[in-house]
């Protein structure tokens, strides 16, 4: 992976840099240490590693505000950084760059039941929040797997989803308002407790930015009330098609499960292995579905989804009749990562999302590709939203594995779009996608989204080397080429 | 005198934007126009027709997804979705007659493009999401007369940045849309809505607040002081001559039977309640949509707020306290969190005390709707931005539009 040529001069200025960092975040929040730096080498894509230059560690806005004013009149580069848990490298530090760490951001400052959300520092991790108020029986909605170790902050910069996410929507659409500092230093809020920003949705914008417009200091998130019941079926199929059906028919017959999970065979025994879910394990495929909401609601949808499932073949039905085997359900499909790492020394986890009637050909083509590059894949999608999480299983010390596997997920990403679906659902470009980016993009769709970092960065300090497969300078960018014309059009109607 | 150009493919618009850049010839984006006279208006002597942009390109109901050009009118869309069982989740709503725009059957309805670029939402957006939360993909030409793309037809998405969002909302100052791809829902089997008639307007705030924090998955709440509820069409909303609260519930008939039970339950420490099944509950409902129990008399300035949710009342006595005579009537949707109010018409909307009562109470925006041309040229009609912010809108316009070009000055000066 090419990154952009270090500064030699911003690393030659390093001792003076951590100097003017400690004016601004005293005592342990400048970290210039070898070995601690070193704890910050890599993000949750751990294939690729640097050491930052220095890691800094603010507590408050202001700090994050004369920390960005001083990089950028320093020419010094920005990686912001959540918890690290990232998969596709968006916090992976550069030589020559601050890696700035929200982790001291961790507190909640505002549980407002009433007006049913909570306002929260970015360091917060995604489960605190619902732990913060399920007492009086709230949630917060996205749920993604890390979400004991991830960041709120990070969420909102990768735009995170979850299982949850097919009825509740992604991070964007549980998002109320967010504070960011610009890279001069200003600070601006976009949103608060009431819907919608007003003016241009800039907070759609920052949602899902990976770090590269500004550094998100303050987060407001959407709670919601928690269902009365929920209740999950696990279906067992003796072929991937037809658990493909079932999910197509829940869908077409205008049911939204809370969540709609798939795992296919390999998945499922590392799963069952791992946790001991107690799942069917002469099955081709497993859906779980849960439906939530009031009993008699949840009661109907439960007899429907069977139903289907019947008629599609299901081999194995199961209803949970309680919370405990509910989660317990969930508890196979939650740890299908960590499963996977138990069965192979390495795994690379993709993230392409497709139309769901393509389904059956983007699963059949893709294990004529695990045959094609000797390298064996197991997935797990959220099949109701059509976000597939293949799992390419490698060894990382037999030579060029690492590089099979990176090509064989190229290569099921390309496949993605020429389905008509895209390189990431959910866990970002950063680095790992990077240059895939024109599969999707043509040269002109990527210099205009650039035009758009240069309107909240023209400096290009923030976290570069990330999403865009070639940097340009803003001045670049920003100048028009015209071909001044005369103004005849014939072909269109003139009134 | 106004030439007006009604390109019918994506390229023509290419083309017409790209002359337009060059030679610094401002355009005024439209669709049906049915919503010209919302923003600031703009001073341009050649108009951008994108209602021959017309067609559904691509729907499938089984993958909850239809794309279209952006010219397409809504009348075919909804019957599209019509047949298919299906909606638009955030209810789009039709400001024809409070804008005071012809409203017959054979009218212009407005187009989708048109829809997106001013991201409108009704009643259920406090449950469903805005506009925005459900454009898939866009497809559009830039002030530099280059067709740009963002997004897909599918939902998870976080491939590069979310243009998307960001067009929806603009008022067509960024980009002209061709083509846009929305998700879809199924409609709900069946609707009901529960009342409380007759109680003040803070304790319907909190009412609202108690059945929006229930389990019973609220789609809908609206606040009717007595003299709004007074001209609804629906009987049981306007014969009492009292105020009403209104919440309503959607799903599948054995649950909003059981849901709608419980709110009442739930609600009743308010006083008694009564309930709206299908015909009354959409009727209510799409009149809280439109706005026009608000709508009338036609000369009133209309203005519309977003403010947290429990501060909606307090909003509205701020205004009924500072400027007694003004305040002609008021309606809150979104749980109390969207203000109507109806204003007496000034040279300066009240602009200044209208916003000073919402950044009193905990902010939020305010939209001046309905007023004069000239009205709406001195005062701003969306919320004035702080500095810093002000200046980043405008390098992101200047970032798609170098040239100023595309329906220049709509939404605030410069952008
Ligand atoms: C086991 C495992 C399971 C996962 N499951 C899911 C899942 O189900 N769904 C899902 O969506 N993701 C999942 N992820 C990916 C990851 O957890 C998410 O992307 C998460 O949102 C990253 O949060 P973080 O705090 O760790 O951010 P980091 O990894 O620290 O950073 C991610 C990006 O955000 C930027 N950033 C972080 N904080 C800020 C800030 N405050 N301001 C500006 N930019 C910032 C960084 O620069 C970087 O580009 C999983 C990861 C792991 C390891």
């Amino acid at each position: 992976m090419r990154m952009p040529d270090p500064d030699a001069d911003v690393i030659a200025r390093r001792a003076a840099i951590a100097r003017a960092l400690r004016r601004i975040v005293p005592g342990e929040g400048v970290i210039v240490d070898e070995d601690a730096l070193r704890a910050y080498e890599c993000d949750g894509l751990s294939a690729y590693r640097q050491p930052p230059l220095i890691v800094v560690l603010p507590s408050t806005t202001e700090q994050v505000s004369t920390v960005l004013r001083y990089c950028h009149d320093n020419g010094v580069k920005i990686v912001p950084r959540g918890a690290g848990t990232s998969l596709s490298g968006g916090a992976l530090p550069l030589a020559d760059a601050v890696t700035l760490g929200l982790g001291k951001f961790n507190r909640i400052l505002d549980i407002d039941i009433e007006n049913r959300c909570v306002v929260a520092q970015p360091g917060v991790t995604n489960l605190a929040i619902t732990t913060a108020v399920q007492d009086q029986g709230f949630y917060y909605a996205p749920d993604p797997s890390s979400q004991i170790a991830c960041s709120i902050g990070g969420n909102v910069a990768e735009n995170a989803g979850g299982v949850h996410c097919l009825k509740y929507g992604l991070t964007t659409n549980n998002l109320l308002g967010v504070e960011m500092v610009l890279m001069t230093g200003e600070v601006i809020r976009l949103g608060g407790k009431h819907l919608d920003p007003g003016g241009y949705d800039l907070m759609g914008v920052v949602t899902g930015s990976e770090g590269l417009l500004g550094v998100i200091t303050e987060v407001t998130v959407r709670i919601l009330r928690a269902p009365e019941t929920a209740r999950a079926v696990l279906m067992g199929f003796p072929d991937t098609d037809s658990a493909a059906a079932t999910v197509a028919d829940i869908i077409a017959r205008g049911i939204i499960p809370a969540g709609l999970e798939m795992m296919d065979k390999p998945a499922i025994h590392a799963a069952e292995d791992f946790v001991h879910a107690d799942y069917p394990l002469d099955v081709e495929a497993l859906l779980i579905c849960e439906l939530d909401g009031p009993e008699a609601e949840v009661t109907h949808l439960i007899e429907r989804v069977e139903a289907i499932a019947r008629d599609k073949g299901a081999t194995s039905l199961r209803v949970s009749t309680s919370d405990a085997e509910r989660a317990l359900f969930w508890a196979g499909r939650k740890a299908a990562f960590p499963a996977v790492g138990r069965i192979s020394p390495d795994y690379y986890c993709m993230d392409g999302t497709i139309p769901r009637h393509a389904l059956p050909t983007v699963l059949k083509r893709t294990a004529e590709m695990s045959t094609r590059y000797g390298l064996r894949c197991a997935n797990v999608f959220h099949a109701g939203d059509g976000n597939l999480h293949p799992l390419i299983l490698f060894d990382a010390n037999v030579p060029d594995e690492l590089e099979r596997a990176e090509a064989f997920g190229a290569e099921i990403l390309k496949l993605c779009v020429e389905v008509g679906g895209v390189l990431t659902g959910e866990h970002g470009v950063g680095v790992e996608k990077r240059d895939l980016m024109g599969e999707m993009f043509s040269d002109i769709d990527l210099q205009q989204q650039q035009r758009l970092k240069c309107a909240f960065d023209p400096g290009q300090f923030l976290n570069p080397g990330k999403v865009f497969p070639t940097l340009h300078r803003c001045a670049e960018l920003g100048r028009m080429h015209l071909s001044g014309g005369s103004m005849p059009f014939p072909d269109i109607p003139r009134f | 005198m106004t030439q007006s150009y009604r390109p019918d493919t994506p390229e023509q618009v290419a083309e017409l934007v790209a002359w337009a850049a060059a030679e610094t010839t401002p355009l005024d984006l439209r669709g049906h126009g049915t919503r010209a006279d919302l923003g600031c208006p703009t001073n341009t002597s050649h108009v951008l027709d994108l209602s021959g942009l017309s067609g559904i390109i691509d729907y499938a109901p089984n993958e909850l997804v239809i794309t279209a050009r952006a010219g397409t009118s809504m009348a075919t869309i909804q019957a599209a979705l019509d047949d298919a069982g299906q909606m638009l989740a955030f209810e789009p709503p039709d400001w024809r007659a409070l804008l005071g725009k012809p409203d017959g059957p054979d009218d212009p309805p407005g187009t989708l493009g048109g829809l997106v670029a001013s991201n409108l939402s009704g009643p259920r957006r406090l449950a469903a999401g805005a506009a925005r939360d459900h454009v898939l993909g866009i497809q559009g030409v830039s002030g530099r007369g280059e067709a740009i793309k963002s997004g897909g037809r599918v939902v998870k998405n976080v491939t590069g940045f979310d243009l998307s969002k960001l067009m929806t909302g603009s008022f067509g100052t960024l980009a002209a849309l061709t083509d846009l791809s929305l998700k879809v829902v199924p409609r709900p089997e069946e609707s009901r809505t529960v009342l409380i008639r007759g109680i003040g307007d803070q304790a319907a705030m909190e009412a609202m607040s108690r059945g929006l924090c229930s389990p019973h998955e609220v789609s809908g709440a609206c606040y009717l002081p007595e003299d709004v509820a007074c001209r609804s069409a629906v009987a049981a909303v306007r014969d009492p001559g009292r105020s009403v609260t209104a919440l309503r519930v959607e799903g599948p008939e054995p649950s909003v039977v059981w849901r709608s039970e419980a709110l009442r339950n739930e609600l009743s420490a308010w006083g008694p309640t009564d309930a709206l099944h299908t015909a009354d509950s959409a009727a209510l409902w799409a009149e809280v949509r439109d706005a026009r129990l608000i709508a009338d008399p036609p000369e009133a300035q209309i203005w519309r707020l977003s403010v947290p949710p429990m501060n909606g009342a307090a909003v509205a006595r701020a205004l009924e306290h500072n400027a007694p005579s003004a305040l002609l009537s008021w309606m809150a949707d979104w749980g109390g969190g969207l203000l109507w109010l109806s204003l007496a018409p000034t040279p300066h909307a009240h602009a200044a005390g209208v916003r000073r009562a919402v950044d009193h109470h905990g902010g939020g925006h305010a939209t001046l709707i309905r007023a004069s041309r000239d009205v709406r040229a001195h005062v701003a009609v969306f919320h004035p931005a702080p500095a810093p912010l002000e200046a980043l809108s405008r390098r992101v316009k200047e970032s798609f539009d170098p040239a100023g070009i595309l329906s220049p000055g709509r939404m605030a000066e410069g952008r």
